[in-house]
């Protein structure tokens, strides 16, 4: 009785001091809202601060850099592959370093550019697209960059110590298992595995919540930007593939750990378990990469063609249906294996019917541009560059969706063209179009014109020049992941063609950096909206302050900063004097609760340590997993523990 | 330019908690769920997979695991939801009191589910180096049981919390309400995992 | 001897390889179309935009109805891409039946069996004693189905001979199966196609295709265990081919040899390469095999030894007599 008395004099005291909490409004706004709002949403400054970030934009852009690193890291290996490569029967790199090269090229590009980068791209700005102030799970998304980092440094410094894998960036058993992979090689690939899943997953909750979450009041789904959308698919898409390649890249460490069986045909395992889960992640896997690219299209080309995509619901259903039937086509990564060939029928369908969404989603924006008036900066001219590019791709995915003509072209340099052509024509074109565009937001500076143009000359025709003669090397008989190949058959010309279009492609990347670091410091200042976009992030200072908005706006049609005219709707209402969002329905995004957002904190930097501690450790002892789950724990409850067990007017999390 | 604000509505008055899909938590903690899920729907997938190789599931001069302890879990584990719904409710209700009687409860139940857990390991009757079979059975119950041994930890620590006065804030009841839901999810998944370690090898 | 390996999916050396050929055309014609439409569409929409004041642009906030050839061009275009790729996934189980029920009735199977680096090759007689083995080289009979089952020793490798058929993995713990139906005379190249380790990239093979009589001629010369060694040089490279640990893996028939983890040497010098596919036959490249393979295919399982000259003299000479 004492207790809940004492409680209820508590919540009178509490009701008390929430009158008096400043809030945003006519009455507060302006420089002055500005000045507190930017006290409170400041990260503390200094070394400590930096690493306890959790603003989004921070994140997001430590993402990117970090992706673009890891981007020129993998380039840098594919370069020595294709030195070796010009000439058969070349002898600069020795067979077993050859193949720690193309593992961690495929494995560096796969893991640590393709994905962290549009993860990152999206952490950044869709808190901005939406109308808020931070992602969701602000921590949660700070503990995903860490672990992505961390996987990433310990698969290179693996690489750089000579314990670097060896077994393809697919890691195929048993050749990956404990009897034909001596020493920690494979495990450190399949730790890498786990820490980059563990990374994504989470990124892919945040993004799930903050979609549907998050958004600006009257943001219905349906005036939801096409970005968006993309990255909701991308993130559900994500949360249903990851756990495969979670579940046999830890089988196959406790395989080679402890013993199991799993993929071990003397003791009734199977080699092909080990292909039907990582394909099931495999294949959704090139659609989590692509599927961002084409909401990166589609905010250029609205942007630059002065009108919204053409038939939004059909895009938006594209998106979607391109998301479910992505998990239906696992099985063409396996032809050759010996299935049933009526069971193949059905994955030679399907793997044809993903063809349409994609097919419509161009359509679409070959109509915006037939039916807008489009102009063309660097940005529009990466999007032209990928359709020219990326449909070659995609057709010559058509291919190599019939079983009789895959059962030639599969494992041949055929491949190796075909999905180059996809993910660099149809994803990495347009994510070089889409920094250009959101530099400006990014940094507040626009990129140079000029150098651009130049970049992108130089990306396209190199792109060109290295892969298209790779279709030609894999006709003659060129299978892939062969260190060398002898002369007389061919293809010496293809392949010397193919190793200077690939220092082209370097030149171009260089390009790209350069002008990237050249306009940060002397690029022209960028007003808010230089491009005349049409969406939320453009309705903010170039870069945005901390707390992205002043006051959250309100949404009433698809392209609200051209239905503007001149002022922007709000609400009011929200606390100043501590970090607080706006929380909407799913559908309609009508206001419904008030959200704190938590303060800076090393938590997720010190949970990220112990479970990389974990993780690294039991790639040497089974144990580790008992005894590093211990630091893990304490690090997750300090996290989740408040700073001070008393209670607010209005909670805060610290 | 920045645009000038239009004034349309104020939040001021919105609510800073509420139970279900409103809360942000919710959708965060059905996210994990989903993620469990899958992966443990690919467990089965795997075992399927496995078991269409064998020519007798357990092989050939294996017995299957001893019934009496997983389904001594079953029992115990479906007998912890009553505390749970109790607390479920409590915590909608703002009954502080209740949740703090009835959380040690259902930790008490947990330590003795992990006890029971350490004897239906040492009864499967196989080691995980045998076979692809016994190596996917002890897998299976190595999940789960991370599965419990987490969901366990975080109600130990939400106890701790609640203890404390911040245990009447509105958001930590719906934290409360939330690590009910979890518990569900956490002995639903046994059923299926409970069916393919002890019954499916019968059959 | 060097002979023009032919190592090209265009090599058109049998019946499936004809049908692939027939097949990828029209699959190539198809998506060619297709790419064309898509170029012509977005060359056409950006030539337009010169065109002014008819344009649908909305930054103004105006709202305007986009241009309803358009809508008519969403389903038009849908429809096209659909039939498209029925047509093509039709032509593709067509030729996928018409592979399979060539494929139907072999006369004549072996049995290919991979190991890292290296390929077994072992022909099926009804009669035990008909049987031979041989390694990394195969000879067929042209017109004559043949049906290859395709097993593994220890990692997943690819049967894969380009100019005659599409390939099959070779999976350890299963067993998969190819039929060919060779139809032209020659000699082909293959290679496997599914990364197997440190020496993935040489570990190749040479079908030839010969008329029926020639084929029964080779068959019979590889029934005939190992010729006894004449000349002293031979007989001291038999001895020492026999007495050190060369017949812990290689099988030599007629003679104590009698390994199984590498390639059976009997008819060995009668191959046209050697490891593998790696070089061509010829005492300058046996001497090198033998001398050192460490350096020549980096990472293969026979190791490097070190022979004194005058062994290494003796057993290439011995070697040489294994026709």
């Amino acid at each position: 009785m004492n207790e809940l008395e004492r409680v209820k004099a508590e919540d009178e005291r509490l009701a008390r001091e929430r009158k008096k909490i400043a809030r945003d409004g006519p009455k507060l706004n302006g420089a002055k809202l500005e000045a507190r709002l930017e006290r409170t949403w400041r990260r503390p400054a200094g070394i400590v601060g930096w690493l306890a970030t959790v603003d989004h934009k921070e994140i997001g852009r430590r993402y990117i850099v970090t992706a673009l690193l890891f981007l020129a890291l993998g380039g840098v290996l594919a370069l020595a592959m294709r030195v070796q490569l010009a000439q058969p029967d070349a002898a600069l790199i020795s067979p077993g370093r050859y193949n720690e090269l193309f593992t961690m090229h495929g494995s560096t590009m796969m893991f640590l550019f393709a994905v962290p980068v549009m993860e990152g791209v999206a952490v950044f700005i869709i808190p901005l697209m939406l109308g808020t102030r931070s992602t969701a799970f602000p921590r949660l998304n700070a503990f995903s960059y860490y672990m992505y980092l961390f996987g990433g440094l310990m698969l290179w410094v693996a690489f750089l110590l000579n314990i670097g894998p060896d077994i393809g960036w697919f890691a195929y058993t048993p050749l990956s298992g404990p009897q034909f992979s001596a020493g920690k090689r494979a495990d450190i690939w399949a730790q890498m595995i786990t820490f980059t899943e563990v990374s994504a997953l989470a990124a892919a909750v945040v993004l799930v919540c903050t979609i549907l979450k998050t958004r600006a009041p009257g943001m219905t789904l349906a005036r939801m930007p096409l970005f968006a959308w993309a990255m909701l698919v991308v993130a559900v898409m994500i949360i249903f593939s990851m756990p495969a390649v979670a579940l046999c890249s830890s089988m196959l460490i406790s395989d080679r750990l402890i013993g199991t069986n799993f993929y071990n045909a003397a003791e009734h395992g199977d080699a092909l378990l080990w292909q039907h889960l990582f394909w099931f992640f495999g294949h959704p896997e090139v659609y989590i990469i692509f599927l961002p690219a084409t909401g990166f299209v589609s905010v250029i080309t609205e942007t630059f063609c002065r009108r919204p995509v053409f038939a939004y619901p059909v895009v938006v259903l594209a998106l979607i249906s391109t998301g479910i039937l992505a998990f239906g086509l696992w099985v063409h990564h396996m032809f050759a294996t010996g299935l049933p060939r009526v069971g193949y029928s059905f994955y030679t369908s399907a793997s044809m019917t993903v063809a349409i969404p994609t097919a419509l989603q161009i359509f679409c924006w070959l109509a915006t541009m037939w039916d807008g008036r489009p102009r063309f900066p660097v940005p529009m001219l990466y999007v032209v560059g990928f359709i020219i590019t990326f449909v070659i791709g995609g057709l010559t995915g058509v291919i190599i969706a019939s079983v009789p003509l895959d059962l030639q072209l599969h494992d041949t340099y055929f491949i190796v063209a075909h999905f180059h052509y996809v993910l660099i024509g149809g994803a990495v074109f347009p994510l070089l179009g889409i920094l250009t565009y959101w530099f400006p937001k990014i940094t507040g500076r626009m990129m140079s014109e000029t150098l651009g143009k130049i970049g992108f000359w130089t990306m396209f025709l190199g792109f060109q020049l290295a892969f298209f003669p790779m279709h030609f090397a894999g006709l003659l008989g060129m299978p892939r992941r062969v260190y060398t190949y002898p002369a007389g058959l061919g293809l010496e010309l293809p392949n010397m063609l193919s190793s200077i279009g690939a220092f082209v492609v370097a030149a171009a990347v260089v390009l790209f950096v350069v002008n990237g670091l050249y306009s940060l410091y002397r690029g022209a200042i960028a007003p808010p909206n230089p491009w005349g976009a049409s969406s939320l992030e453009w309705a903010t200072s170039s870069p945005p302050p901390p707390y992205n908005f002043e006051h959250i706006p309100v949404v009433e049609t698809r392209t609200p900063l051209w239905d503007a005219h001149g002022e922007l709707p709000v609400v009011t209402g929200l606390r100043v004097d501590e970090k607080e969002i706006l929380l909407t329905t799913v559908v309609a995004a009508a206001p419904d609760l008030r959200e704190p957002v938590p303060a800076a904190s090393l938590w997720p930097l010190i949970a990220a340590i112990a479970v990389g501690v974990l993780f690294v450790s039991s790639i040497f002892s089974p144990w580790a997993v008992v005894f590093g789950a211990i630091p893990a724990a304490i690090a997750t409850a300090a996290w989740f523990w408040p700073k001070e067990l008393k209670r607010h007017p209005e909670p805060v999390i610290s | 330019m920045i645009l000038e604000p239009r004034f349309t509505g104020d939040v001021a008055d919105l609510p800073t908690h509420k139970f279900g899909p409103s809360s942000l938590t919710w959708w965060g903690i059905i996210g994990f769920m989903v993620i469990e899920g899958a992966f443990f729907a690919l467990a089965f997938a795997a075992y399927f997979f496995l078991m269409g190789h064998e020519q007798g599931w357990p092989p050939e001069g294996r017995q299957p695991p001893n019934l009496i302890w997983g389904t001594l879990f079953l029992i115990v584990i479906l007998l912890s939801e009553i505390p749970n719904t109790m607390i479920k409710k409590a915590a909608r209700e703002r009954d502080v009191p209740t949740i703090r009687t009835l959380m040690p409860v259902i930790i008490g139940i947990g330590a003795v589910l992990l006890i029971i857990r350490g004897f239906e390991f040492n009864n499967l009757n196989c080691r995980w180096t045998d076979d692809a079979y016994s190596s996917i059975i002890w897998t299976l119950l190595f999940l789960h049981t991370t599965h419990i041994l987490t969901d366990w930890g975080d109600t130990v620590v939400l106890w701790a919390l609640m203890m404390t006065d911040v245990g009447w804030e509105g958001r930590r009841l719906v934290d409360t309400d939330e690590n009910c839901l979890y518990w569900r999810y956490v002995w639903l998944l046994w059923i299926p995992v409970y069916l393919m370690i002890y019954w499916v090898p019968r059959l | 001897m060097s002979v023009q390996h032919y190592q090209s999916i265009f090599g058109n050396a049998s019946i499936e390889a004809r049908q692939f050929n027939t097949l990828f055309v029209i699959f190539l014609a198809v998506c060619a179309v297709m790419y064309a439409a898509v170029i012509a569409f977005m060359l056409v929409a950006l030539a337009r935009r010169r065109r002014g004041g008819r344009a649908n642009v909305m930054e103004d906030g105006r709202h305007h109805e986009s241009d309803p050839a358009l809508r008519t061009g969403l389903i038009g275009w849908s429809a096209v891409v659909a039939t498209g790729l029925v047509a093509l996934a039709i032509a593709s189980f067509v030729a996928d039946r018409s592979m399979a029920s060539t494929a139907a009735r072999e006369r004549l199977s072996l049995t290919v069996t991979a190991n890292q680096g290296w390929w077994d090759v072992q022909y099926i007689a009804s009669d035990n004693s008909k049987m031979i083995r041989t390694a990394n080289e195969i000879h067929l009979p042209v017109g004559v189905p043949v049906r290859i089952y395709l097993k593994s020793n220890d990692v997943i490798h690819s049967f894969w001979v380009p100019s005659l058929a599409g390939k099959q993995d070779l999976i350890p713990g299963r067993e998969n199966d190819i039929t060919i139906v060779p139809r032209k005379v020659g000699l082909y190249r293959g290679q496997c196609a599914e990364f197997c380790g440190t020496q993935h990239a040489k570990m190749a093979l040479v079908v030839q295709v010969e008329p029926y009589s020639d084929f029964i001629k080779w068959w019979e010369r590889q029934l005939q265990p190992a010729a006894a060694p004449a000349t002293p040089l031979a007989k001291a490279g038999y001895d020492f081919v026999t007495s050190r640990n060369c017949g812990a893996c290689h099988a030599i028939a007629g003679t104590p040899a009698s390994g199984t983890v590498g390639p059976d040497l009997t008819h060995f010098a009668s191959r046209r390469t050697i490891a593998a596919g790696s070089m061509p036959m010829g005492e300058g490249n046996l001497y090198g095999w033998i001398a050192d393979p460490q350096s020549i295919k980096p990472g293969t399982k026979m190791p490097t030894i070190g022979l004194e000259p005058n062994e290494l003299h003796s057993v290439v000479a011995y070697l040489e007599t294994l026709k």
